[in-house]
């Protein structure tokens, strides 16, 4: 059956609404300060580091991303952990907390789709993502030059503006996961907590299980096939999967994300960065499997809710 | 009645194989305040739910202004204004704020919203409080923010599920009152309740719902003679006796007359008869000391309605 108009009619006025109560919600302004301040915390504690360790790097400030110094994690490690959380946060009560507001059935008999609703709020909580790490990375990037006091280059502009996009887009997986727990439990509680839940399987409990599944599955003889097969597993996971894009991203030397092997070393220089375009390549699937796991997810709350009851 | 607005036919939703609502017809004219009632989970609101393209229909079909809701959903909801039960708004931001979101959804220019949105806080009551966050309102003050949004979208048609659901008996007065000024507008209105003498005021026809189908339909008169026999019950206090009660039994459009205690009668009949059965007390020689007149209640109807069907049923 066709439907008349456009789905996306009353998708701007949703995602401006949306957005603008994200900016000024109370839980935005914790989860972005906790951020701020965790990762100026690890910027300034890599500063220090590199200050002590570094010589001549010729990418100096991609280090501000990686280096640690203990007892605090690196930048990027934050990340990997805070951006789902922020994600989670925005997303875990987005259709579900329409539902209990009961202001869902009014909105949606306005002359606009569940399709916008949806996706403005998508939009806008990716959106707000966005602006709190594009500020993050500016002020990562400023506190560099002030405290590095060497300009970066600009291939190092172009890995750091790559890995911010990719950041975005990882938070995207789980603001879409978020999204698809709120249609499917009525409760904003239970789906924070199965989120959350499914968050920590993921990003903990699964990379440390994905070897031992494939050691049931595949004979410890054959080495290789074992390795790639825990990999595959572990990559089901976005936080792998974003870690590797890190990896490749930010460590121009990083040749591989897989096993290497005798005839990738052949003719290799060791430690020699690979181009933008090749570490791009490296970390391509990785990327592209990131995006449709948000697609997917996205896809999954879109058709959960077309076919839910609007009795709110 | 110029044209009709509403038109359900063979209207049906199933889930699995439990129906909830099965094979509805009903129309709403023009200007008509049409209600659907019934007890709690009749089917009332899901019927509202289908017209409005909000659920899908399982079988029969649904118009609007002659538009399908599963075809044509956007254009059914730019001419409809919806309040549904218990009509929820954004806490955090005011009531004008509320009414400027929806206008935008709507698709009004700057210049209209602000005029409309000031329009509508007016006719409800509500511009004194346009700048409060509607955290601080009542309920009775939300029912009436939904009747501004209503009123503020210039709706052709009013779809109004329990709107005096949980308030109190003055802010249903009013609630009411809403509602008629809105059919002295122009409004066409369907409204849904469980409260039947609360809404029997306001109802130009009802249909009324049990377990899913429509087992009544029509004015409160008519269903009045359909189920009790009769639209008005004239109850008389008089001396006299038997007299006076065959001389009651005797005037033309006198269904029945009981005599549940001595000296008073209830007599049930097509219209109101308070004069002709004054004349027929002094007639009989009897000495008139109360006149009254009951207009059947949709209460007394349904409940009547349902004793007969179980008597039927017992007898079969």
């Amino acid at each position: 059956m066709r439907r008349e108009g456009s789905a996306l009619q009353g998708l701007g006025v949703v995602t401006l609404k949306e957005l603008s109560d994200h900016l000024v919600s109370a839980r935005m302004r914790v989860l972005e300060w906790l951020v701020v301040l965790v990762a100026l915390a690890a910027v300034f504690g890599a500063i220090t580091q590199i200050r002590a360790v570094t010589a001549q790097d010729p990418f100096l400030f991609l280090r501000l991303f990686t280096t640690a110094r203990e007892p605090l994690p690196s930048f990027v490690a934050f990340l990997g952990f805070l951006v789902p959380l922020m994600a989670i946060g925005l997303g875990f009560d987005a259709v579900n907390g329409e539902h209990n507001r009961r202001t869902l059935s009014r909105i949606l008999s306005q002359p606009i789709y569940r399709d916008a609703l949806l996706f403005g709020k998508f939009l806008a909580g990716l959106g707000v993502i966005s602006i709190s790490l594009v500020c993050l990375w500016l002020l990562v990037i400023g506190l560099g030059l002030i405290m590095l006091g060497v300009p970066p280059g600009g291939e190092e502009m172009a890995r750091a503006l790559i890995f911010l996009l990719v950041t975005i887009a990882y938070a995207g997986v789980w603001l879409a996961l978020a999204m698809l727990f709120s249609v499917i439990f009525r409760s904003a509680a239970t789906a924070a907590l199965v989120t959350l839940g499914l968050w920590l399987f993921l990003s903990v409990i699964w990379p440390a299980l994905a070897p031992a599944i494939a050691e049931a599955f595949v004979s410890p003889e054959h080495q290789a096939t074992l390795v790639i097969t825990a990999q595959m597993l572990a990559r089901l996971s976005p936080s792998t999967l974003y870690g590797e894009i890190v990896l490749a991203l930010l460590d121009p030397s990083t040749r591989t994300l897989g096993p290497v092997y005798l005839s990738q070393l052949e003719g290799a220089v060791m430690g020699a960065p690979l181009p933008l375009s090749q570490s791009l390549l490296v970390a391509w699937p990785q990327i592209v499997g990131m995006v449709a796991a948000s697609i997917l997810l996205f896809v999954g709350g879109y058709v959960a809710f077309q076919r839910q009851e609007v009795r709110a | 009645m110029s044209g009709t607005i509403i038109e359900a036919r063979g209207l049906t939703k199933r889930y699995g194989t439990a129906y909830a609502v099965n094979d509805a017809n009903f129309t709403v004219g023009a200007g008509e305040i049409f209600g659907l009632l019934g007890p709690n989970g009749a089917g009332k609101t899901t019927t509202i739910l289908m017209l409005l393209g909000l659920c899908d229909i399982s079988a029969g079909e649904a118009r609007v202004f002659g538009h399908d809701p599963m075809r044509e959903p956007l254009e059914v909801k730019r001419l409809v204004g919806y309040l549904p039960d218990s009509v929820g708004f954004y806490d955090q931001l005011t009531a004008a704020e509320n009414l400027h979101y929806t206008a935008r959804l709507m698709g009004l220019d700057a210049v209209t919203r602000k005029k409309r949105i000031a329009a509508a806080l007016v006719r409800v009551g509500l511009s004194a409080v346009a700048n409060r966050k509607v955290a601080t309102f009542s309920r009775g003050m939300r029912q009436r923010l939904g009747l501004a949004e209503i009123v503020m979208k210039d709706a052709r048609v009013a779809i109004l599920d329990e709107p005096t659901n949980g308030l109190d008996p003055q802010a249903s007065v009013e609630l009411l009152h809403l509602i008629r000024s809105l059919k002295e507008n122009g409004v066409s209105i369907l409204l849904s309740s469980h409260l039947l003498d609360r809404v029997q005021s306001v109802c130009d026809r009802v249909a009324l719902f049990n377990t899913g189908r429509i087992v009544l339909m029509g004015s409160v008169d008519e269903l009045g003679r359909q189920v009790l026999g009769g639209g008005y019950a004239v109850e008389v206090e008089a001396d006299g006796g038997d007299a006076v009660a065959k001389r009651l039994a005797a005037l033309p459009g006198v269904r029945s007359v009981e005599e549940p205690e001595p000296g008073r009668f209830r007599m049930v009949c097509d219209s109101d008869l308070r004069g002709d059965a004054a004349g027929a007390v002094v007639a009989a020689g009897g000495r008139l000391k109360q006149l009254s007149l009951d207009r059947p209640s949709l209460e007394t109807i349904y409940t009547r309605y349902f004793q007969n069907t179980q008597e039927a049923r017992d007898a079969a």
